[in-house]
């Protein structure tokens, strides 16, 4: 492909920022992260590559068209004419290597010919010029893990890098490679075709797919193979959560899914529309409005590149609720990363440093939500060792409809169109991909795993939807395993005849079955009848989306796919999604302690009040999440009526979030649940306390607690190893007993497991069981909304609910770093009291209100008072209780609400539980505790980081 | 009598285009979106409006720098147009990724002076809420407000960068519309948040007034009782006010 471009046309353009260069000091930065010293300066240009032949007055347009002289400068070379380095400076240049989408490239592509230069052929880079003493070793640690990042990049040390552009031709679409599936294949050969192909399947799976093509009489197709792997792998399938579990021996009578499943229709709460079923769950809250609601995470390709995974995660969850045909109005996010202060030692062989896969993760959902034009909204984030190597990106999506109608199938002789971005060699393979464990040599394979985000082409998918409603039968989106996962679906039951070679391409070569499985971003599938393919491609054309015919549904109930008229697949729908032996796999159950009482543990009460209370405050878990939430647009379509960040001074943590559309007063709320700390210990506990929390948080901000909707997503270690998977049937068994007490049905829900990574010891790690729950629940009149900062001086702080003596999981076990046995237990009176609470709020008896959750009561209470800048005096913890518990215990059922002192005696009157005066706030900016005073600044520092906590 | 009309300019990745239809709805407009791409340059469809507004949003992905390639086509297409509606008096309003393609078409601050929109001083984007001043200047849109107006940012280019000449100039003619008053977000000079052309016609600023068109949206909507609203559609009835002569 380089031989494409002679020397003398390659044109060199580089750009300097003037001034400072933000990009540089974040160099600074990470290169100390990594060890690196000896760096004084480190300079930024950005390097376009022409392949053209251009004149001086060629390049005078374009340089007037890509350099804006206030802010840049622009210099001009030719091919590898760039001078030496001079003594003293290194430089390493980086291009984006062959096949990764180059939005930028484009763009100048086609601006270029507008200005009429001719121009073959754009690439972009970078070039960074380093000043001080480096030597190859150090700058291979720069270039390797800081500047470039070799899964999406190549670079050069000291000589001009060449680009790679876009191949303009290729061979493409050959003859199908057959695989040896036949009745010869052994289960060693057949293994070693797994492992070769990376197919993630197991014993039983290989053979079932050998016997399906010996009675076929014919060997399959690298495009079969292929396709059954995605299609049945953990990612697309949901083996485990569709296993028969024996647990300690005893086989359990229904799957985990089913477990799930039941527990909705059993509740048979009526504004549930659609649970379990398609892209996302559906809920009605008012007459003609539905809401779609999904998760999902993205959380191995977040691993190797940070930015493109976590960006196409968004994407991916977007599709998913325009796939459930409707209309995407917010994101959410829930992020997991490993101690940011990880010692670059102790970070795995091969893995990125925890700080980069969170600068890289925060700027990669930032772009997609901000650029899509999406609030990005609740969320969470949290710091634990368990993520070092395998961080957990959960991306989620809200959208709305009207008048929305359950979905149809594809009838016979409908249109199969493919409509969006086009495809290209990007994030093959993903679903098996997201179904290993990740290891040193994780980088170097998945490679081709990764997707490059385009938000910009899926902002446009969605204007085109939204007009073209009704002309298309049904919909799905292209996620995990691209057009055969996507066709394959929607061909289930009817059956497709496909052909490859309408599929519109980045550029050409690619083979056959890397066109069908590419992930390829911000595509969609639809089924649309003969009669109104026409009105359906016009809107698209209307909005610049591409849309071509790719075949049709043909109702024999084969899928059907050709390559220039050549059968690369023909596979009977029924093996295809039903052919897949169950799996059946062996647990052993946790053995939790549930003590009820458990004595505070003596490192714990070894600490003053007020210094645990600012240790906690400082907990990267607790501390102030303002620095990431302020990089999303949380304002957009100016429906986020009760915002992450709250108070006076814009800075304390919000509870739930509000939506409510500008011109109405109805809405939703919108709350996350989320505790990866109890799991080890109790996960069926664990996931109590996260609904509890999910479902808490909406009551903070007035979401009705008797109409809440809730979404799963379990992110776990290897379900083959019988303890993990002990934990995640304990999970669900916790998730349908608390759905029942709170009488809240799950909608939807997604398991990612096999999130494990292999530490520098060489032993292999999970991440600790995470269960993200998040809650919907309708807000009827957004003027009976509150938030949690103290409004007034004068005013009682109150707590509802009791702090018990149990100490797993806890903030104040954290920061003095013991471990303590129990997780906190149920509170069997939150259901009822929050829809006290709900009555108190809508009644305006209460004024603010706040959940105790990480760090407990008394860092509740210190958020409240950042929140209004007030100060308070606390009452002694009440007789009876140890003030350490009282102060930091966590669990279940507790809100701090602030109410008038003439209302107190509602509260004590109506609400059903422990009603306890806390603080009464005060003018005088100090928070009186334990016979201490903390002031607002210091308070605030703490929490902010910009003091030290001692 | 029907209402005025005010034209949405977009491209591809504008995205606040529906906020400010309703915002100018709100205001007493009634609203044309009109998509570049879709002009053939023949019509203008800029020929009987009452106000042309750009709305905000990452046109073309930002790929060449804010709002570059938007003001290109523009220019293209109804560069002349712009300038002919200005001429007739009709106000021009450019919003965040609007305001930096008025900036790259040359209509701010106007002549030859020459300003433009940097990277925040922090490098990254920002979405907050901010307070806004209207100091004494000659932009149609901002007169009146003396409280200001409040109402979120949300963007990463949106330092104002010129030479001292150019702001010695913008401050002499009074073209400074709008500064920020509660803290400056992006490293600004002189705090500014919006500036506009000599003729006062054209505004543009980088934060958001049609995201604060009702008094809930404010943050602190529920606290604040005693306080002006600064409601950010002050600003967009100023405009048809002077629309509407």
């Amino acid at each position: 492909m380089k031989s494409a471009v002679a020397t003398n046309t390659l044109e060199r353009f580089r750009i300097t920022v003037r001034g400072t260069d933000p990009r540089a000091e974040s160099i600074r930065t990470g290169a100390a992260d990594l060890g690196v010293t000896g760096l004084r300066e480190v300079g930024v240009e950005d390097l376009i590559f022409l392949d053209a032949a251009l004149d001086d007055q060629a390049r005078a347009t374009l340089e007037h068209l890509l350099v804006d002289p206030l802010l840049q400068e622009g210099s001009w070379s030719l091919g590898d004419e760039e001078p030496e380095p001079r003594a003293g400076v290194r430089v390493v240049e980086t291009a984006l290597l062959a096949g990764v989408t180059d939005p930028v490239a484009a763009e100048i592509m086609r601006v270029a010919e507008r200005a009429g230069v001719s121009v073959r052929a754009v690439a972009t880079g970078r070039r960074f010029v380093v000043h001080g003493t480096i030597d190859d070793a150090a700058l291979d640690v720069l270039a390797t893990r800081l500047l470039a990042n070799p899964i999406i990049e190549r670079w050069s040390v000291d000589k001009p890098i060449e680009p790679s552009f876009v191949p303009t031709e290729g061979e493409g679409l050959g003859v199908p490679e057959f695989v040896a599936f036949g009745g010869a294949a052994t289960t060693a050969s057949l293994e070693e075709i797994n492992r070769d192909r990376g197919l993630a399947l197991d014993e039983a799976e290989l053979l079932a797919i050998r016997d399906y093509f010996l009675a076929q009489r014919r060997l399959p197709t690298d495009v079969e193979v292929e396709t059954i792997a995605q299609t049945w792998s953990e990612h697309c399938a949901h083996k485990t959560f569709r296993a028969r579990i024996d647990v300690d021996g005893v086989e359990r009578p229904r799957t985990l899914l089913a477990q799930l499943r039941d527990s909705t229709t059993r509740l048979g709460r009526p504004f549930v529309v659609s649970a379990f079923d398609g892209n996302a769950g559906i809920v009605r809250f008012a007459d003609r409005r539905t809401y779609a609601l999904k998760c999902e995470t993205h959380n191995h390709p977040s691993a190797v590149e940070p930015f493109g995974g976590a960006n196409t995660g968004v994407g991916g969850v977007i599709r998913d609720v325009l796939g459930a045909d409707h209309h995407p109005i917010a994101v959410t996010d829930v992020l997991c990363f490993g101690d940011t202060a990880t010692a670059f030692g102790d970070v795995p062989e091969g893995s990125l440093h925890p700080r980069r896969i969170r600068d890289g993760v925060v700027a990669g959902v930032a772009d997609y939500g901000n650029k899509i034009g999406l609030p990005t909204v609740a969320g969470a984030v949290l710091y634990d060792r368990g993520y070092v190597a395998n961080p957990l990106v959960f991306a989620g999506c809200i959208g709305v409809a009207t008048e929305w109608s359950l979905p149809v199938v594809p009838q016979p002789g409908d249109r199969c169109i493919v409509v969006g971005g086009r495809t290209g060699r990007d994030g093959i393979r993903g679903a098996t991909f997201s179904s290993m464990t990740m290891d040193a040599t994780t980088g170097d394979v998945a490679g081709a795993s990764v997707q490059i985000g385009d938000p910009i082409v899926e902002k446009l998918l969605i204007d085109a939807f939204a007009e073209a409603r009704g002309t298309y039968r049904c919909i799905t989106d292209c996620g995990a395993g691209g057009l055969s996962s996507a066709i394959g679906e929607m061909a289930d039951g009817v059956g497709a005849c496909v052909e490859l070679g309408h599929v519109p391409l980045k550029y050409p070569g690619l083979a056959a079955w890397e066109v069908w499985l590419s992930e390829a971003q911000e595509r969609m599938v639809v089924a649309v009848s003969s009669e109104r393919t026409g009105d359906f491609l016009a809107v698209c054309r209307r909005h610049g989306v591409e849309a071509i015919d790719l075949g049709e549904f043909t109702g024999d109930g084969v899928l059907r796919v050709t390559a220039h008229g050549h059968t690369v697949l023909d596979i009977d729908t029924k093996f295809l999604h039903g052919g897949r032996p169950q799996r059946h796999l062996q647990a052993t159950a946790q053995h939790p302690s549930r003590d009820s009482f458990e004595p505070v543990p003596s490192a714990v009460a070894a600490v003053s009040i007020d210094k645990m209370l600012k240790r906690l405050l400082a907990h990267p878990n607790i501390a102030s999440k303002e620095s990431i939430v302020r990089r999303f647009d949380h304002e957009i379509r100016g429906a986020t009526a009760r915002r992450p960040i709250v108070g006076v001074g814009d800075d304390a943590p919000g509870d739930g979030v509000v939506l409510v559309e500008p011109g109405e007063r109805e809405g939703i709320a919108v709350g996350i649940g989320v505790s990866p700390f109890t799991g080890e210990a109790d996960a069926e506990r664990m996931a109590w306390l996260v609904i509890d929390e999910a479902i808490r948080n909406v009551v903070c901000v007035g979401g009705d607690p008797g109409r809440v909707a809730l979404l799963d997503n379990f992110s776990w270690g290897d379900p083959r190893r019988p303890a993990t998977l002990g934990q995640l049937v304990a999970a669900v068994d916790g998730c349908v007993a608390a759905a029942d007490a709170y009488r809240s049905p799950f909608v939807s829900g997604k398991d990612s497991l096999n999130n494990e990574w292999v530490d520098r010891d060489a032993t292999r790690r999970a991440v600790p069981p995470t269960l993200v729950i998040t809650a919907i629940a309708p807000i009827d009149d957004v003027e009976h909304t509150v938030t949690s900062d103290a409004t007034a001086v004068g005013r009682l702080l109150v707590m509802l609910g009791r702090s018990v003596s149990q100490w797993n999981g806890s903030h104040a076990c954290r920061v003095t770093g013991v471990d303590a046995a129990v997780v906190p237990e149920p509170d069997p009176e939150a259901p009822a009291r929050y829809a006290k609470v709900h009555d108190l709020i809508g009644r305006g008896v209460i004024r603010a209100c706040h959940d105790c959750s990480e760090g407990g009561l008394a860092v509740a209470l210190a958020e409240m008072l950042i929140g209004g800048r007030l100060g308070a005096r606390c009452e002694l913890a009440p007789s009876g209780t140890d003030p350490h518990t009282w102060w930091f215990a966590e669990g279940p059922g507790r809100l701090l609400v602030e109410v008038d002192p003439m209302d107190l005696a509602i509260l004590r009157g109506e609400v059903p539980g422990d009603v306890t005066v806390v603080a009464v706030t005060v003018g005088d900016d100090q928070m009186h505790i334990a016979d201490t005073a903390i002031s607002m600044d210091e308070l605030v520092g703490c929490f902010t980081g910009r003091v030290q906590a001692s | 009598m029907s209402p005025p009309t005010a034209v949405i300019l977009t491209a591809p990745g504008t995205n606040r285009d529906p906020d400010l239809a309703f915002a100018l709805q709100l205001a007493g407009f009634a609203t044309e979106v009109v998509d570049v791409r879709r002009l053939d340059g023949a019509t203008d469809p800029l020929d009987t409006v009452s106000a042309v507004v750009i709305a905000g949003g990452f046109s073309y992905a930002d790929a060449l720098g804010a709002g570059r390639v938007f003001a290109l086509e523009l220019q293209d297409v109804l560069g002349e147009s712009l300038r002919r509606v200005v001429r007739r008096g009709v106000p021009v309003l450019g919003i965040c990724n609007g305001f930096q393609v008025l900036v790259r078409l040359g209509l701010l601050p106007g002549g030859d002076r020459r300003v433009a929109l940097g990277h925040n001083e922090s490098g990254e984007f920002i979405c907050r809420w901010v307070r806004l001043e209207a100091p004494e200047s000659r932009c149609v849109w901002t007169r009146g407000l003396i409280h200001g107006i409040e109402c979120p940012i949300a963007h990463g280019e949106g330092r104002l960068v010129c030479d001292d000449e150019t702001w010695r100039a913008l401050e002499f003619n009074q073209q400074v519309a709008l500064r920020y008053a509660s803290g400056n977000p992006n490293g600004s000079r002189g705090d500014v948040a919006g500036i506009c052309d000599d003729t006062g016609l054209v505004l543009g600023l980088m934060p958001h007034p049609e995201n604060h068109v009702l008094p809930r949206q404010h943050p602190r909507h529920a606290r604040r009782t005693a306080e002006p609203a600064r409601l950010g559609l002050d600003l967009l009835r100023n405009g048809l006010r002077h629309a509407v002569g």
